[in-house]
């Protein structure tokens, strides 16, 4: 399982280096939404600043449903599920290989969304062990859930719609304890995340586990 | 002796539309089966549901000892698929595709190399991303893909079409070596004439069930010298009459 | 064709009869409460909707969809009935939230708070819709029923952290105001009030039976009816074949 996915990973990532659609078109819109968030909160500097863990989280869960629809579109275009499964490769391998893709172009993502904050919301990263150990375990939790819907979703002719509809509210805990972790975190109050921590811990155990367990199940009819 | 695929009384459905209405096949390994047919017979849906790639509503079915109803995920792993859709990956190059496509399916590297220069990729071309190639050239890729992963069962539906005459030799060419090593294949074409002189057999599909020998006969068109109506050694070297089945 | 039969008809007027209790216990004979006065007869609607909804009908679903899933288990009666339940189930938490929202006006002065139970309640009804419209997704049946399962068991593994992250949310901002008053959302219940809330609660459980038993039905008139489709479809797909062989039968 573990060598499949890191096959079906390393395919993905090299799609990815080639056909740049991470960096071309997904950060930009990245970057677009926190402009977007300004614009539509005011520019009071205190607003944005409060705000900014928050609004940094929901600029990557936008931009993460992009991701994940791209990475089932470049299963041959109209049936995502035919290639995965001819391919002979193990289920639970290419849930965590695509996954595990999708985590590496999250947190480039997110590098440039961080500065992104510090520059436009003026805001300063304090704990910086408790914000990147937070922000990669939130991150696996994202991708694992996001590529498990995404699956639900794929080779429908409805995906486009149907995918942020499943997806966005089995965020909600992830989105809500990631963004009290970047509050806390950039508010200069670490001592607050803890619960958040392992409520984060807890989403990204169950979504993986779930994922390699019902990915199989997924691919598998008709 | 085995047989590779044995179905018996298969009915598939596509939504309400049964494609395959109560198909009884036997392939014995080794064997270079030719599936004929008109449009909409069910050649394609017999040739995926042989991939395991499609839910059989009834019926028995074994394909390479697995159970077609119950594993069909084993069966994959076994067969190579060439399709009409041609499963690449644009971005990526030629030989970046055929080395995914092996080690996908637990062959090496070596044998990527291999089916690519029998189809006569190895130039130039490996380095081209895929997106960029020409329809008969994508054609060519795909049944390198297959060819990579050294299959058991190979299923090829209508592998000439699309290809120059070049590539139709280079595939006729492939198909004899495999058999020849061992494998079984099962091909699915409207060119009979061409398919058939690879062929051991050949069988004709028609309203999802498999036609006796007196229909294949007539679908296969006359050639101008001799007459139109079946000998008896030409009915004789086909498949018996298969009966209908109610499933 | 109608969808009553035996059971449907003893259920239905079980219901009618419970309901009508119900609302007499409700509307009359119980006390208006200490602190809400009149308004906290909204909550024998209220309360028996939200177990229907919550408890009752997606854990149905829930189940189902594994009994579903599980190889040993399959059969179209549990895809039937986790479809047909989770219905019911979205229809009764909307008008949970529905009611919650017009009792919460005259109570505390605003449709809505972001009090955790209302809101995972809120993020659960949403994580049902994409169930149904999973459900709802054009194609071939087999394929919509297995996905629309998964999610189920997703949405069901979801719920708890949904609802303990929003616990912790909301706790952290302890006593903001008289809308987090606990004793307003915990109501003192006494003697006839527990008694009618009971007597609501089977009601609507015999209420949720009912039209279980008359969905299911729907469901298994629609398969029929694909059933019979398919019988004709086979033969014309055989006919097919015979049309071609006795057409080559013909020429010489």
């Amino acid at each position: 399982m573990f060598r499949d996915a890191v096959l079906v990973a390393a395919k993905d990532l090299r799609v990815e280096a080639r056909s740049r659609v991470a960096t071309n078109q997904v950060l930009p819109f990245a970057l677009l939404v926190l402009v977007l968030f300004a614009f539509a909160l005011g520019t009071d500097r205190g607003t944005l600043s409060a705000a900014a863990g928050g609004l940094f989280w929901l600029a990557v869960l936008f931009s993460a449903m992009l991701a994940i629809q791209r990475s089932f579109g470049i299963e041959a275009a109209d049936d995502a599920r035919d290639a995965l499964r001819l391919s002979g490769l193990d289920a639970g391998g290419i849930f965590l290989g695509k996954a595990g893709a999708i985590v590496v172009q999250l947190l480039l993502l997110e590098v440039v969304l961080g500065a992104g904050i510090v520059v436009l919301y003026d805001v300063q990263l304090h704990a910086p062990l408790l914000l990147i150990g937070s922000t990669v375990l939130a991150t696996a939790g994202l991708a694992a859930a996001g590529v498990a819907y995404g699956m639900v979703a794929a080779g429908l002719r409805v995906r486009e719609t149907l995918l942020p509809l499943l997806v966005l509210p089995a965020l909600a805990p992830l989105l809500l304890a990631a963004a009290r972790v970047a509050d806390a975190a950039l508010g200069g109050t670490p001592g607050l995340a803890a619960p958040w921590v392992r409520l984060l811990a807890v989403f990204t155990t169950v979504y993986v586990a779930f994922g390699v367990v019902a990915f199989g199940a997924l691919l598998e009819e008709s | 002796m085995d047989l590779v695929v044995r179905l018996r009384a298969v009915v598939s459905l596509l939504g309400r539309f049964p494609a395959l209405a109560g198909v009884d096949l036997d392939v014995a390994p080794g064997e270079v089966l030719v599936v004929g047919g008109p449009n909409g017979a069910g050649k394609t849906t017999l040739l995926r549901a042989c991939a395991g790639l499609v839910a059989l509503s009834s019926g028995e079915a074994t394909v390479l000892g697995h159970d077609l109803r119950r594993d069909r995920r084993a069966v994959r792993e076994e067969i190579g698929l060439l399709g009409h859709a041609t499963y690449l990956y644009d971005d990526l190059t030629v030989e970046e595709n055929l080395r995914f496509a092996a080690r996908a399916a637990g062959a090496g590297v070596a044998d990527a190399k291999a089916a690519l220069d029998r189809l006569g990729l190895g130039g130039r071309l490996r380095h081209v991303a895929a997106n960029r190639l020409s329809a008969g050239q994508r054609r060519r890729v795909a049944i390198a893909a297959v060819a990579a992963r050294r299959p058991r069962l190979w299923l090829l539906d209508e592998p000439h079409a699309g290809l120059d005459a070049g590539g139709r030799d280079l595939l006729d060419a492939l198909v004899v070596e495999a058999a020849g090593e061992g494998a079984t294949v099962l091909l699915a074409s409207h060119e009979l004439d061409r398919a058939s002189t690879l062929a051991g057999r050949t069988v004709t599909i028609a309203g999802g069930l498999i036609a006796d020998g007196l229909l294949r006969a007539e679908l296969r068109p006359a050639p101008a010298a001799s007459s139109a109506a079946p000998s008896p050694g030409q009915a004789a070297t086909g498949t018996a009459p298969e009966p209908l089945r109610v499933p | 064709m109608p969808t009553r039969n035996g059971v449907t008809s003893a259920l239905g007027a079980a219901a009618i009869v419970l309901l009508a209790l119900t609302a007499v216990l409700a509307l009359v004979v119980s006390p208006a409460e200490v602190n809400q006065g009149d308004s906290v007869r909204l909550l024998y609607l209220h309360v028996p909707t939200a177990w229907l909804a919550l408890y009752l009908s997606f854990g149905v679903t829930s189940l189902a969809s594994a009994l579903y899933l599980w190889p040993r288990t399959r059969s179209r009666f549990w895809d039937m009935l986790a479809g047909a339940s989770a219905e019911i189930g979205v229809l009764f938490l909307g008008l949970t939230l529905a009611v919650g929202s017009i009792w919460g006006r005259p109570t505390w002065g605003v449709w809505w708070t972001w009090d955790p139970r209302l809101t995972s309640t809120a993020v659960l009804f949403v994580l049902y819709l994409g169930y149904l419209a999973v459900r709802g997704v054009p194609g071939d049946q087999a394929v919509t029923s297995k996905r629309a399962a998964v999610v189920a068991l997703a949405a069901f593994v979801d719920v708890p952290i949904i609802h303990q992250s929003v616990e912790w949310w909301r706790g952290q901002h302890q006593a903001a105001s008289v809308l987090d008053d606990s004793r307003l959302l915990d109501p003192q219940i006494t003697g006839t009030m527990a008694t009618t809330l009971v007597v609501a609660v089977v009601a609507f459980t015999v209420l949720y039976a009912w039209l279980l038993a008359h969905r299911m039905r729907v469901f298994d008139l629609e398969h029929r009816a694909g059933q019979e489709d398919l019988t004709a479809a086979l033969a014309e797909r055989r006919a097919e074949a015979a049309e071609l062989g006795s057409a080559a039968r013909a020429t010489p």
